[in-house]
C-alpha cells in the first residue's frame, strides 16, 4: 500500500514533467520548426550530458539533506589537471584521463565528506568553503595559464564526439553513470540508506544506519562524477580554463529541484533527476529561438527553480494534509 | 589548630582549581581568541612590513572591508535565527543596478539612496517570505533568487556599464571625516555595529532571536511570533544591502553586473569567524566586529606581502572551515573537562 503510493508519487512528478517539456515544445517548435530535428536533438543531449552527470552526484548529497556547492570548482580543478596531463604527456589518453579525473575528484569529494562526517561542519558551510579553494587551487596548479585546444592531443578532444552505434562517447558515458546510480539508489543497500538518512537521520540511526559513513559517501559520489566530468569539459570543449564551470552547482541544483527532489531530503529519484536536466537544457536552448538574449539566463534558471521549488512545496504540503485527513477519517 | 590549616589548604585548592576554571574558560572564550589572534596578525605583519602599523595606511585599508563588514552585521540575526541568505551579492548588484541606471537618468542623491534602500528592502522581503511564509529552506531559496536578482541586473546591464553619476556622489564611499584620516565609510560602519549590538544585546528583540535560534518551536510556545521575525531579518538585510549599494557604487563609481561577486562566502565567514553559530542561537556582535577587522587586515597585510589574490581566496575559504571546526573542538574540550570533574567529584 504504501509502496504503491510511493510509486505512485514519483510516476506522477515524472509524468508532469514530461507533459510540461512536451507544451514547451509546442510553441518552440512552431516558431522554428528544426528546433526538434535529429541533429538539434543530439546537441542538446550532448550539452546536458556533462549536466546530467553532475546533477546525479548533486542529488545524493540533497537526498542526504545537504547540498554541495563546490562541483564547480571540482570540474574546474580536475580538467585543469586533464588537460595540462594531456599537454605534458600526449600519449596518456582519453580513458586513463576520465580515471585520473575521478581519482582527483573522489579525493575533493572525500575532504568535503570528511569534514561534513566527522567534523560535523554543516554541508553547507563546508562546500562555501571549498569551492574557493579548490578554484584557488586550480589557479595555483594552471599558474593562471590556459591549455588551449593545439596543446592537448587531438585524440583526447575527439573522444567525446566518436560516436559508437550512432550515439557520441559522451553520451554513453552518461547513460552508463546513469544506470549505474539509479540501480545504486534502488537496489542497494547504501543507496536505500541514502534515502533514510535524508528522510528521517534519528530513525535511520536508530535502525542502524551508519550516519557518518553515509554523509562521507555522498561527497564521494558527487566529487567522484565531478571529476569525470571535468576530464570530459576539458575534451569537449578542446580547452581547460581556470574559470572552468563557474556557477555550474546553480544549474546541478536546479536539475534536482526540476526534478522533484526534496531539499529536506529523503525524496526524490534518478529518473527525475535525468528529466530535470532535459527539461533545462530545452528551455536554455529555447532562450535564442524566442528571441531573449543569453544574458537572460540567468535570470531564467533562478525563475525556474524557485517555481519549481513553490511547486514542489505546495504538493507535499497538499500530501502532508491528505494524510493528515485520511488517518484522522481512520 | 590542624582543623584549621586543613581548612585554609583545601579553600586555598578550591580557589586554585576555580581560578584555573575561570582563565580556562576566559581563554577559550571565542572573542578573546579572537583578540589574541588578531594581536599576534599585528605583531606577525608588522615584523614583516614597515607599512602595516601606519596610522594612515590603516585606516584606508578599511575602505576595502567596511562595505562586507557592514552587510554581516544583519547576517549575525539572519544566521542567528538558524537562517541563511545567500543572495545578498546579488541583491547589492540589483541595487547598484538600480542606482546607477536612475543616476544615468538624472537622479539627485537623495533620489539615488532612496531608490536603492527600496529596490533592497522588497528584495529582502521577497526572501523572507519565500522563506517564511511558504516554509521553503533559506538555502535552497536564496540559491534562487541569488540567480534571480544578478540574472536582472545581468539582463538589463548586458556587458554595459553605468559610469556617470551626480557631482558630490562619491561622497559616501570615498571622503574622510572633516580634518582627520578616518573614512566616512568606517564611522558609519562603527555607528551601525553599535545599534545592532544594542539591539541584539539590549533589548527583547535581540533576546528573542536568540530563542529562535535555540529552538524555533520553543519560542513559538512561548509566544514569540518566530516567522514575522525572521521576515524582518530578511527584509532588514534587504535594507542594509541598499545602503551598501550606495556606499560601494560611490566608491568606485561604476557599476557593472559582476560588481560584488563573491560577497556571499566573504559575508558568511565574517559572521562565523565572528563566532555566531551556523545552527543559530549562539554568537555577539563584539565577535562579529572583530572578525571583520581581523579578515580585513588579514588581506590587508597578505596585500603588502605581495600575496596574490587566489592566495587570499584559498586564505579565506579555509578560514571559514576552521572556524566552524574550532569552536567544536573547544566546546569538545570543555565538555569533557566538566565529565571529569563530575567524576573527580563523585
Amino acid at each position: 500500500m504504501v509502496n504503491k503510493m510511493v510509486k505512485n508519487v514519483f510516476a506522477r512528478r515524472e509524468a508532469t514533467l514530461m507533459i510540461l517539456l512536451a507544451i514547451l515544445l509546442v510553441p518552440i517548435t512552431m516558431r522554428s520548426p528544426q528546433f526538434l530535428s535529429p541533429r538539434n536533438i543530439s546537441t542538446i543531449l550532448n550539452d546536458m550530458a556533462i549536466l546530467a552527470i553532475v546533477a546525479i552526484g548533486e542529488f545524493f548529497v540533497i537526498l542526504s539533506n545537504g547540498i554541495d556547492l563546490s562541483v564547480g570548482s571540482i570540474i574546474a580543478f580536475s580538467g585543469m589537471a586533464c588537460g595540462m596531463i594531456n599537454e605534458a604527456h600526449p600519449v596518456v589518453g582519453a580513458i586513463p584521463l576520465l580515471f585520473i579525473g575521478m581519482s582527483i575528484g573522489l579525493v575533493m569529494g572525500l575532504f568535503n565528506g570528511v569534514l561534513v562526517a566527522y567534523g560535523k561542519i554543516p554541508p553547507i558551510i563546508t562546500t562555501l568553503g571549498t569551492v574557493n579553494i579548490y578554484r584557488g587551487l586550480t589557479f595555483l596548479l594552471s599558474g593562471n595559464q590556459w591549455v588551449t585546444a593545439h596543446e592537448l592531443a587531438p585524440s583526447y578532444i575527439a573522444f567525446p564526439r566518436s560516436t559508437f552505434l550512432g550515439i557520441s562517447y559522451l553520451l554513453w558515458i552518461a547513460f552508463i553513470v546513469i544506470a549505474i546510480f539509479y540501480y545504486f539508489s534502488r537496489f542497494t543497500r547504501t543507496g536505500r540508506e541514502v534515502y533514510a538518512i535524508g528522510g528521517n537521520p534519528t530513525a535511520a540511526k536508530f535502525v542502524g544506519v551508519n550516519e557518518s559513513k553515509i554523509r562521507l559517501v555522498v561527497f564521494a559520489i558527487s566529487g567522484l562524477l565531478c571529476g569525470l566530468a571535468g576530464a570530459l569539459w576539458t575534451a569537449r570543449y578542446a580547452s581547460a580554463v581556470n574559470e572552468m564551470a563557474t556557477g555550474f552547482e546553480m544549474q546541478a541544483v536546479a536539475a534536482c529541484v526540476l526534478g522533484g527532489v526534496n531539499f529536506a531530503g529523503g525524496a526524490g529519484a534518478v529518473t527525475g533527476v535525468v528529466l530535470g536536466t532535459l527539461f533545462l537544457g530545452v528551455v536554455t536552448n529555447a532562450l535564442p529561438v524566442i528571441y531573449l538574449s543569453v544574458f537572460w539566463q540567468t535570470f531564467v534558471q533562478g525563475l525556474i527553480i524557485l517555481i519549481a521549488l513553490t511547486l514542489n512545496t505546495l504538493s507535499d504540503r497538499r500530501k502532508h494534509t491528505k494524510l493528515l485527513a485520511q488517518r484522522r477519517a481512520e | 589548630m590542624s582543623d584549621r590549616r586543613e581548612l585554609v589548604a583545601k579553600s586555598r585548592l578550591i580557589e586554585e582549581g576555580a581560578l584555573k576554571d575561570r582563565l580556562i574558560n576566559f581563554f577559550t572564550m571565542w572573542e578573546v581568541l579572537l583578540s589574541i589572534i588578531f594581536v599576534v596578525m599585528v605583531i606577525f605583519f608588522s615584523t614583516q612590513t614597515r607599512y602595516f602599523l601606519d596610522w594612515f595606511n590603516l585606516m584606508n585599508a578599511t575602505f576595502q572591508f567596511s562595505e562586507k563588514a557592514i552587510m554581516a552585521l544583519p547576517m549575525i540575526f539572519i544566521i542567528m535565527c538558524g537562517d541563511i541568505d545567500i543572495s545578498i551579492a546579488s541583491i547589492i548588484a540589483l541595487c547598484a543596478y538600480a542606482v546607477g541606471s536612475a543616476a544615468s537618468a538624472g537622479a539627485s542623491i537623495p533620489a539615488l539612496i532612496v531608490i536603492s534602500i527600496l529596490v533592497g528592502t522588497a528584495a529582502g522581503f521577497f526572501n523572507g517570505f519565500m522563506v517564511t511564509f511558504l516554509e521553503m529552506p533559506a538555502i535552497a531559496v536564496t540559491l534562487a533568487t541569488q540567480s534571480i536578482f544578478r540574472g536582472i541586473s545581468i539582463g538589463l546591464l548586458g556587458d554595459q556599464a553605468r559610469t556617470r553619476f551626480p557631482k558630490n556622489f562619491g561622497l559616501f564611499g570615498q571622503e574622510f571625516i572633516k580634518g582627520t584620516t578616518i573614512p566616512l565609510e568606517f564611522v558609519l560602519y562603527l555607528i551601525l555595529m553599535l545599534i545592532f549590538a544594542f539591539v541584539l544585546h539590549k533589548t527583547t528583540y535581540g533576546r528573542r532571536l536568540y530563542a529562535i535560534g535555540n529552538s524555533a518551536e520553543a519560542a513559538r510556545f512561548s509566544g514569540i511570533n518566530v516567522k514575522q521575525l525572521r521576515v524582518i531579518n530578511f527584509t532588514l538585510t534587504g535594507f542594509i544591502s541598499g545602503l551598501t549599494a550606495i556606499l560601494l557604487a560611490s566608491r568606485i563609481l561604476s557599476v557593472r553586473s559582476n560588481i560584488a561577486t563573491g560577497w556571499d562566502l566573504e559575508i558568511i565567514t565574517l559572521v562565523v569567524l565572528g563566532g555566531v553559530s551556523i545552527t543559530g542561537g549562539k554568537g555577539s556582535v563584539w565577535g562579529v566586529f572583530l572578525g571583520s577587522l581581523l579578515v580585513g587586515y588579514l588581506k590587508f597585510g597578505m596585500g603588502l606581502m605581495k600575496m596574490s589574490g587566489t592566495l587570499m581566496t584559498i586564505v579565506i575559504g579555509s578560514l571559514l572551515i576552521v572556524a566552524v571546526l574550532l569552536p567544536r573542538l573547544l566546546d569538545l574540550y570543555k565538555a569533557n573537562r566538566k565529565l571529569r570533574q563530575q567524576h573527580g567529584q563523585s
